[in-house]
């Protein structure tokens, strides 16, 4: 067992490092850091811009292969390299990370309870009252992409603040510096700050997971030993539960470990549109400018992220479900 | 997903009048897909959904030619106006008609979600129950290449590939079908695992039917209401990816316009010019909702038998 256990994560340091060469030679090729300079006045000579660039390694004149072997060498050495301005990408990466991980932790797990909740309880209550406005709400959930909803959220919030007459909902980064008070006062608007956008990523993980664990549960209660148990004299309760709830849990805890997993590596348009500067919001900044290092680590920590996931992922499905036998 | 046989023998019986034995041999079984199709109509949500999107697609293909507005060609003499009979949608800050503009949003987004659905379900199918089913180096060989494409973050590799594919639908296609099957191959392959020991998969193994048979005649049927879901979720996944990555300038770039290039370009305004704003997002969500409706009624339609009370 320990055996394939270590193959198997040899297997996926492998599959990291392959998967961010790629990234960073395609984002070597594609992207221009030189961009920067253009159109700067006075304008950067050309000697000075190579110059500042290859301190960065981000010249476009030195051969791809080359700057990737440097790339390579500084990793070794776990350093991920500079931002086209000069800032360290490790220490911007471990900032967004944790900042993200704030923002999304309560919203995913929110989302992963109440999406498997109402999955199930629909499921059960099948063409039920309950079924159809539970589906049709996931539905219509579902139907609105996040940046829609986030925007939606942000009317909301402002025509609120407007009729009360006082902020009430702020939804603008993190918290508010200049907020008078002492510790409780700044975790309360550290709270405040994030009800809008937990409110943003509970709905969109709710209502995905919801409908996949309807269609499973739905799947699972017609089968022979969900009968069985309750021909043996279980309560439907327990039967349902313990029988048809726990293999009807295998694609959701699919999805679901894949999204805790990767709090880390952020929500684009949650963090985009409330001004949480995460990785998500990164995410699109580095690609906007150019910044080859940095889509090169974040390429790294999702991929390091996701395979985490994968790795959970089979443990809990071989506990779910006896009959998949790993390997 | 097998037919219920009290259905089949019902809708023999209804169909063959009262001495229903006498008749029996001469009316034809429904076939399974007629069968499908009218349990598909009979639901009212379907109905609704499949109404719904027949509208949105003819409103985005024939709306442009009844109005007398291009989005390419601003309205210099009403910059900012509200909804009214010539500007049906109002007109943005530079004077572009936003009927014009968001019907050729809607044109986009409506075909690229299409084909970028059947393209990733087919993948996710084919793959997820190919490794399953044969498994051994088939399934390893299979699962790396499912490994290797999802570590790589898909948003962020079509984001910096641009550049490379402005405005050229094809390629953008290819790459939104590329990055979203590998999660569902893996679900298909899990489930590929535990139906491969069932009785009538072994039956048909030990009488000598092919692999390939076998995952086309009894793996994918048994996994149809999976896949219908995913290809369902898969056109909103397509078209939220690529109205996603056009709220960020990586997807269908100017002079060109998206459902998500109106959608940014509306955000800050949202308070203010609710136009703006309500009219891209409110033909996006209901086309999602139109679709996502479909899906449901599908899967009803396919699997009746699923909701047998315990």
């Amino acid at each position: 067992m320990g055996k394939y256990l270590v193959r198997r994560l040899v297997n996926y340091v492998v599959l990291v490092f392959i998967a961010t060469s790629m990234a960073y030679l395609l984002a070597a090729t594609s992207l221009n850091p030189r961009a920067h300079f253009l159109g700067r006045n006075p304008p950067v000579p050309v000697t000075t811009q190579d110059d500042i660039l290859n301190r960065y390694n981000l010249n476009d004149k030195t051969p791809v292969l080359d700057r990737y072997g440097t790339w390579l060498d500084n990793l070794a050495h776990g350093n991920l390299g500079r931002d086209y301005d000069g800032g360290y990408v490790g220490a911007n990466l471990s900032r967004r990370m944790w900042v993200s991980g704030q923002l999304l932790l309560i919203g995913t797990i929110l989302g992963g309870l109440v999406g498997v909740a109402a999955g199930a309880w629909a499921a059960v209550r099948h063409k039920k009252a309950t079924d159809i406005a539970l589906t049709q709400g996931a539905f219509f959930i579902l139907s609105c992409p996040v940046f829609v909803i986030a925007i939606l959220l942000q009317v909301g919030a402002t025509r609120l603040n407007n009729a009360v007459g006082s902020r009430l909902i702020s939804f603008s980064g993190q918290f508010d510096p200049a907020k008078p008070g002492g510790f409780f006062a700044h975790i309360g608007d550290r709270l405040d700050h994030l009800i809008l956008p937990t409110i943003t990523l509970m709905l969109a993980g709710a209502s995905y997971l919801m409908l996949y664990q309807r269609s499973a549960m739905l799947d699972v209660l017609g089968s022979d030993y969900v009968r069985t148990a309750r021909a043996k004299g279980l309560r439907r309760r327990t039967a349902l539960i313990k029988h048809a709830l726990r293999t009807a849990l295998i694609p959701s805890v699919t999805l679901f470990t894949y999204a805790f997993a990767t709090i880390f590596v952020g929500a684009t348009f949650t963090e985009t549109i409330f001004g949480w500067h995460g990785m998500g919001e990164w995410f699109v900044q580095t690609i906007q400018g150019s910044d080859t290092n940095a889509v090169a680590a974040i390429t790294a920590v999702v991929g390091v992220l996701i395979l985490f996931a994968s790795f959970l992922q089979d443990v809990v499905v071989a506990i779910l479900d006896p009959r998949v036998r790993v390997g | 997903m097998t037919v219920p046989s009290q259905e089949l023998i019902g809708t023999v019986t209804a169909e063959s009048g009262i001495d229903g034995t006498a008749a029996l041999d001469e009316t034809a079984v429904p076939s399974r897909g007629r069968i499908i199709l009218k349990r598909f109509l009979s639901q009212k949500s379907a109905l609704f959904g499949f109404v719904l999107l027949l509208i949105l697609v003819l409103l985005a293909y024939l709306g442009p030619v009844i109005s007398k507005w291009d989005y390419s060609q601003p309205d210099y003499n009403s910059f900012l106006v509200t909804p009214n009979g010539s500007h049906w949608f109002g007109t943005d800050g530079t004077g572009t008609d936003l009927f014009a503009a968001t019907m050729r949003g809607a044109q986009k987004s409506i075909i690229i979600g299409l084909l970028v659905a059947v393209l990733a379900t087919s993948m996710a199918a084919i793959v997820g129950a190919t490794a399953g089913y044969f498994g051994k180096w088939i399934d390893a060989a299979l699962m790396w290449l499912v490994n290797l494409l999802l570590v790589i973050p898909s948003f962020l590799i079509i984001a910096i590939l641009s550049p490379r594919y402005h405005n050229n639908l094809t390629l953008f296609v290819i790459l939104l079908g590329m990055f979203i099957w590998q999660i569902t191959a893996r679900i298909v392959r899990g489930q590929t695992l535990s139906l491969r020991e069932r009785e009538y998969v072994l039956a048909a193994k030990y009488m000598g039917v092919s692999g390939p048979r076998i995952i086309a005649r009894h793996i994918l049927p048994n996994l149809a209401s999976l896949l219908i879901i995913d290809a369902t979720v898969n056109v909103s996944v397509a078209v939220l990816t690529e109205t996603g990555l056009s709220f960020f300038g990586f997807g269908v770039q100017p002079p060109d316009v998206s459902l998500g290039t109106l959608i940014e370009a509306a955000q800050t305004s949202a308070t203010t010019q609710p136009w703006l704003f309500l009219f891209p997002a409110g033909f996006l969500v209901l086309l999602l909702l139109a679709v996502n409706l479909i899906g449901q009624g599908l899967r009803d339609a396919f699997d009746p038998s699923a909701g047998v009370a315990v």
